[in-house]
């Protein structure tokens, strides 16, 4: 079963096409990683597949609803992190998850005893007061992705996670992403470091806006004759004509 | 005479330790890397050497000259590109070029050879404001405006970040290049595998350099054996591989697991073991660390192995 | 490396370049910040009025005969009283004072006819509805100078003028108690401070927060270059301010300039240094835009409105509220408006103010060139 379908996905500014006829498909569970060169459009297609960009053209359902006409109900279903927005920096730590978990309906009961869970499993527990300023950058990482998938989305949208953590916490953060994903939500990153692009199930590269190559590591490797996903995208993105 | 001396810097901003007492020196004319995660205090450690702020403790110097008394002298010898893209977006690129070299009392056309490499690339764009320019092109203009009167040291605090890989190669053959003309380069980087790409590198977390050599010379100290695994279930493999007690550390590392084994423990038997266990397709191979394994072990956080 | 310098004014003009481009490529702040004194002073003087016009007025004449009616016609007369009601008891101008249909009545005690002619005194009481006192104030005063004009045209004896009687309020420079007259150095005032605080600090803390700054500060510049080549776009905008507003006031609203035009402007640009000044300090004090914003605004703009007597008169206020208004460099460069624009004052008169100025404006420049230091931290 697929989570996200694209057809013919479009979207341009002015004479600019940012995203230029995408159609690829994410299946349930799976780790999908969408990268690309600045530039290349990943940015706007993302925004558009959360909801909170009305594409030019084409189509795109996820989680079910069309993000065009219904980007609501898109929105009630999936989770979201970046590098740049995470955590409420004032806030303590059990503040930003009865938040974000309120913001999603969820019930007073449900969120106590789901959070106590969820910081046991980080063992973090000691961390429930403490102010989300106060913790060490990998920390904050790993709790605002596990903030983003509290609801149980079906699809998580990760922009640049692990964007200056330390090679350790990267690596922990990767694991949860695992975890994530074998409870059956698909998990779709962009990422600089091509090391993880070879954790992904799959992966997409965009060149100019649209999207050149979709198929797991090892097949893409085979197929240019790689021996790592960094030499794959070098391949790829070198062919590139906007800078 | 060095270029840069670094020598027991401290700083702290109210009860945050952002350098603990940091020493190193860089040579003329080579590229010393600053390697580590957001928050070991490389910023910190440029805005001190740009003069830009007080240490606390300790000396250093710029080109022969004390940062703390003689810094005037120091500002036009240096080229400073901060992690933020620093320019005027309401100006165009000729416009922030040109108002940077008049800072620095000379003009672009006195010194346009060392920057046409790089300016060349965004000239056909250069009435265009700053704002309208693509990320790769806009480190291109800040590059170019840190370099135009012909610095003797440059300061690049993580020209890298958030770029893809193939911009990145770009800025490395720029700096290869700066290189040959007797530019003394000062960089920083999260990402581990520009490393390699540096004369030498200082290791850094927490506000502590935790090694300072080359590339080669730190990987050589690394002193212990590393082997690559992977089989069909990466991910059950690394944590089947963690719980064998032959096992002292294991890491993903993209497509393969690095495992530091006990002494005495052979691949054949760990392979075996990962066999009885259900994983197909086990390889495991003896390999040559990287930096990143070097980092990872050096910064001594052990592993999440339960026991 | 750099012997071979371009000179010092060469590099102040490439700033101050600089300074104008940012400013005339932000068009939509261009605009609001020429469009402020217009905007300003076309609200004040048409729809934020404090003067008094038709007030309606009852009357209660018990024995009226010629005198009282002569008084009676002469109040109503004028275009800011209207007639609203003769009465016929204390108690009945009572109660209309109280429901608000009269603002204000004229009483007249029941006396033998002629007694104004012969002693020249007006047995007449004024009753106002003072809930808003400053109003009251001003047509109770306005009312009894009329009163008084028209008693002594009935003793018709100059000698025995009733100024001698009646309490007398002259109306000095604003014979027509026209607001405008107040409002116009007042909005010079802020106008002034707006521009020349708030402005310079947004632009220099601007740079703090893109990292501009941090570039600058590297390189040999010196701090000074930086900040004088911000004063000078803001210098010409509120030249062009004080123009706009003085232009305006002389034929829209009518108000002269009596006194001399060359201490007015002088004055102003002291005011101006001053207001710069404050902004450089608020910019070495603060580290985002939006801090720089709220500190100009609320703690800079809203004591030179409430203070400064642009609105209130500052003497009525209490005691502490009267001693903080002395610390506020706008109070005192209104006052200076005020003599110089409309009474003509020569500057011996304004010297107390020019003084302040110049001693606040060495403080707060002495004080922001330690606080702005070439380093960051």
């Amino acid at each position: 079963m697929n989570v996200i379908t694209t057809e013919l996905l479009t979207k341009r500014f002015g004479t600019f096409t940012a995203v230029d006829r995408v159609t690829f498909e994410v299946r349930r569970g799976e780790i999908f990683g969408f990268l690309g060169a600045n530039g290349a459009g990943k940015t706007t297609a993302m925004r558009i597949l959360c909801g909170l960009s009305k594409p030019t053209s084409g189509k795109a359902i996820v989680a079910g609803h069309d993000v065009a006409t219904h980007p609501d109900h898109v929105k009630r279903h999936i989770g979201y992190m970046s590098q740049k927005f995470s955590l409420y920096e004032d806030l303590k730590v059990w503040e930003n998850i009865r938040l974000y978990a309120g913001i999603y309906g969820m019930r007073p009961a449900e969120i106590k005893a789901k959070s106590a869970i969820l910081l046991r499993q980080l063992e973090f527990e000691d961390g429930r007061d403490k102010l989300v300023r106060s913790l060490p950058l990998g920390w904050k990482q790993k709790l605002a992705f596990s903030v983003a998938v509290f609801h149980e989305p079906r699809i998580v949208f990760l922009d640049e996670p692990t964007g200056g953590v330390d090679p350790v916490t990267r690596r922990q953060f990767w694991e949860l992403i695992y975890q994530v994903a074998d409870r059956g939500i698909t998990v779709f990153v962009t990422t600089h470091y091509m090391d993880e692009a070879e954790y992904c199930d799959r992966v997409s590269i965009m060149v100019d806006g649209r999207v050149e190559v979709l198929d797991s590591p090892e097949q893409l490797k085979k197929r240019f004759r790689a021996t790592s996903m960094e030499e794959v995208f070098r391949h790829l993105a070198r062919g590139t004509t906007r800078s | 005479m060095a270029a840069i001396e670094i020598d027991g810097i401290t700083k702290r901003y109210g009860s945050v330790e952002a350098l603990r007492g940091v020493s190193a020196s860089v040579e003329r004319g080579e590229i010393f890397g600053l390697i580590g995660p957001d928050g070991a205090g490389k910023s910190t450690l440029f805005r001190i050497l740009t003069t830009l702020m007080s240490a606390d403790g300790g000396r250093a110097s710029v080109d022969g000259l004390d940062v703390a008394q003689e810094y005037r002298k120091i500002r036009s010898r240096v080229g400073y590109m901060p992690e933020r893209f620093s320019l005027y977006l309401d100006l165009t690129v000729e416009e922030n070029l040109k108002l940077f070299a008049t800072l620095f009392h000379t003009t672009v056309e006195e010194n346009y050879a060392l920057v046409q490499g790089i300016y060349g690339q965004i000239a056909p764009f250069k009435n265009r404001r700053a704002a309208a320019l693509s990320g790769g092109m806009k480190q291109k203009l800040a590059l170019s405006c840190a370099l135009i009167h012909k610095p003797s040291i440059l300061f690049l605090d993580e020209p890298t970040t958030g770029v893809d890989p193939v911009s990145r190669e770009e800025l490395w053959e720029i700096l290869g290049h700066l290189k040959r003309q007797g530019i003394t380069t000062l960089v920083s980087t999260p990402y581990m595998n520009e490393a390699r790409l540096c004369d030498r590198i200082a290791l850094m977390q927490e506000g502590r350099f935790l090694e300072v050599a080359s590339p080669s010379a730190i990987v050589a100290r690394h002193g212990r054996t590393v082997w690559a695994v992977r089989g069909d279930r990466m991910s059950r493999l690394l944590v089947d591989l963690r719980a064998h007690p032959a096992v002292e550390t294991c890491f993903a590392f993209g497509d393969r697991h690095h495992v530091t084994p006990c002494p005495g423990a052979t691949t054949r038997h760990l392979r075996e073991e990962m066999e009885a266990q259900g994983h197909r397709e086990v390889e495991i191979q003896e390999i040559a660390p990287g930096i990143e394994d070097c980092f990872i072990r050096i910064a001594g956080r052990p592993d999440v192995k339960d026991e | 490396m750099n012997e071979k310098t371009t000179s010092g004014a060469s590099l102040f003009g490439a700033f101050t370049h600089k300074e104008i481009r940012h400013i005339l490529r932000d068009r939509r702040t261009l605009l609001i910040l020429l469009g402020i004194p217009v905007i300003q002073i076309v609200l004040f003087g048409f729809a934020i009025t404090t003067e008094v016009r038709d007030v309606r007025v009852g009357i209660l004449d018990p024995t009226p005969d010629v005198a009282t009616r002569h008084i009676t016609d002469r109040l109503l007369a004028n275009d800011y009283f209207t007639f609203a009601g003769l009465f016929s008891s204390p108690a009945a101008v009572e109660r209309s004072l109280r429901r608000g249909e009269i603002e204000m009545a004229l009483v007249f005690a029941p006396s033998s006819p002629g007694r104004i002619t012969r002693d020249g005194t007006v047995p007449v009481q004024l009753i106002a509805d003072a809930s808003d006192p400053n109003t009251a104030a001003l047509f109770t005063g306005y009312a009894t100078n009329i009163i008084t004009a028209a008693a002594g045209e009935l003793a018709g004896t100059p000698e025995e003028s009733p100024a001698r009687l009646l309490p007398e309020m002259r109306l000095l420079y604003n014979p027509a108690m026209r607001a405008a007259y107040n409002f116009v150095p007042g909005v010079m005032g802020l106008v002034l401070m707006l521009i020349c605080a708030m402005m310079t600090s947004i632009s220099i803390v601007r740079e703090k927060e893109s990292g501009t700054l941090e570039l600058l500060l590297v390189s040999p510049v010196r701090p000074f270059v930086i900040i004088a080549a911000k004063i000078v776009p803001y210098l010409i905008l509120s030249g062009i301010n004080i123009a706009t507003i003085l232009l305006l006031s002389v034929y829209v609203l009518d108000v002269p300039v009596v006194g001399s035009l060359f201490w007015l402007v002088l004055v102003s640009l002291l005011f101006v240094l001053v207001s710069l000044s404050i902004g450089i300090f608020v910019s070495s004090i603060v580290r985002s835009q939006v801090a720089a914003m709220l500190i100009s605004g609320m703690v800079l703009m809203m004591p030179v409105v409430l203070l400064s007597g642009l609105l209130f008169p500052v003497e009525n206020m209490p005691i502490l509220l009267r001693w903080t208004s002395h610390l506020i460099p706008a109070k005192w460069y209104i006052a200076a408006m005020k003599k110089i624009m409309i009474e003509g004052a020569p500057v011996l008169y304004i010297l107390r103010e020019i003084l302040v100025l110049v001693g606040m404006g060495i403080l707060l420049l002495l004080v922001s060139w330690k606080k702005f230091n070439d380093r960051i931290a």
